[in-house]
């Protein structure tokens, strides 16, 4: 009995594919949608909250903060998502403990693409099924990020995942500017939301995250929701 | 004997107007015997942030790698340099790990914080276990601190130019070496601004 090893669950298929990270993307698909676009002046996060009624949707949260000036949102299964909130949360405060100085949002990034990478080589794990988006601002400007199961990240103007993703960036793409104001977007990203949403919707089953040039991230109240939702009409 | 006052030396931060000073002396000794007398304990980090190390002469050139190190990765992964401030965190975090076993050296970082066109004169010390300090005017290690405390606090003033304050940390250094038996044998004075770096080897009492 051979202690020392510990085998990939994750493993090549002739065809040069990895086929669980094939399948944690189909898991992520089938997680309601969630969006981001990046304005001139800061970044909207967007999502569906679909629960059953008896639900208390106070409760749950898709969009969370990562650090003061980082935030992110998820579509696929929550409970991985937590794990990485959690491991994310813990490396930035690591960063901090040692420079005494935030975390840069590309190495928020990479520190998570790094966690979700391992869980596709590592023994006995499986890959994280989930996508992010994750939201942040610093020295240099307001940055957009997506992490995929697989451990790749990109860097994005505008971007969405989960069930409705191709429908949702055609939308982005008619409707996306470089110049675009914060509050365009918050604008922007309901109007995406709504194009695709099944029933109304209500302060109850969406959420928004922004962070603008105060350079603090912020879950929106359902107040706050509301009010966007009663000048879209 | 403590082995803080084995090898000898001392080293000087001080602020002045849009300029800061690190100094040291050039004394290389094992005890009573000196072995070399080009031994500067001041190190660039780099281009707005200096280093000056003094205790115990392996470890001043160790903790010197060892940051080095630290600040090579940094540059590679944030592609960015590291400021003066972050430095200083970084230098206490590193001897605070050696916490039960140190490293018998205590640092002096100076450097100019900020963005090109408002750059502010930083300096920081800490003692061996990482325990930090930010001032506004000066801050010395070594085996001659009391001298140099009663120099620097007689000598320094605020805002002085580049000139005056090589004038004045040149002095301080010097006067409180030959007050030190184990520090000494020549100095290096660098003075740093917002354009250029300024080294000058001092002579000195050669004893």
């Amino acid at each position: 009995m051979s202690e020392q090893y510990s085998f990939s669950l994750t493993t090549f298929s002739h065809s040069g594919k990895l086929v669980q990270i094939e399948y944690a993307l189909h898991a992520v698909s089938q997680g309601s949608t969630a969006l981001a676009i990046k304005a001139k002046n800061g970044i909207v996060l967007a999502t569906e909250k679909k629960l059953p009624p008896l639900i208390d949707d106070k409760s749950i949260s898709k969009i969370n903060l990562l650090t003061p000036h980082t935030g992110m949102v998820y579509a696929g299964m929550g409970p991985d998502s937590r794990v990485l909130l959690r491991s994310g949360r813990k490396k930035a405060e690591a960063y901090f403990r040692l420079y005494k100085d935030p975390i840069p949002v590309v190495g928020m990034v990479k520190e998570l693409a790094t966690i979700m990478q391992e869980f596709t080589q590592s023994g006995g794990v499986r890959p994280f099924g989930v996508s992010l988006l994750i939201a942040g601002y610093d020295e240099k400007g307001p940055q957009l990020y997506q992490v995929d199961p697989s451990g790749s990240y990109w860097a994005w103007k505008a971007s969405a995942v989960g069930k409705d993703m191709v429908r949702a960036k055609t939308f982005l793409e008619k409707r996306y500017s470089d110049d675009m104001d914060l509050e365009d977007a918050i604008h922007t990203a309901i109007l995406t939301l709504k194009d695709g949403f099944e029933g109304q919707m209500t302060e109850h089953n969406i959420e928004l995250g922004i962070i603008g040039p105060d350079r603090q991230f912020r879950v929106l109240t359902t107040a706050q929701v509301k009010d966007y939702l009663t000048v879209i009409g | 004997m403590s082995i803080m006052e084995y090898n000898g030396g001392a080293a000087i931060a001080m602020i002045g107007k849009d300029c800061v000073a690190l100094a040291s002396d050039l004394r290389f000794g094992i005890q009573a015997a000196t072995i070399s007398t080009n031994f500067p304990k001041v190190f660039r980090i780099n281009s707005r942030c200096f280093l000056g190390l003094t205790g115990m002469a392996s470890d001043v050139q160790t903790v010197y790698e060892k940051l080095m190190f630290r600040v090579n990765l940094y540059k590679l992964r944030e592609e960015r340099d590291i400021s003066p401030r972050v430095f200083a965190n970084l230098v206490a975090s590193t001897l605070y790990e050696k916490r039960f076993g140190p490293y018998f050296t205590e640092p002096v970082i100076c450097g100019l914080e900020g963005e090109e066109g408002n750059l502010k004169p930083y300096i920081s010390a800490t003692d061996l276990i990482g325990a930090p300090v930010e001032t506004d005017d000066f801050l010395m290690t070594g085996t001659c601190n009391p001298a140099l405390y009663g120099l620097c606090e007689t000598m320094w003033r605020p805002e002085m130019g580049p000139e005056e304050l090589f004038e004045t940390v040149s002095q301080c250094l010097l006067a409180a070496v030959d007050r030190d038996a184990i520090s000494g044998w020549g100095a290096i004075v660098h003075i740093i601004t917002p354009d250029s770096v300024t080294t000058r080897k001092l002579r000195g009492r050669q004893d």
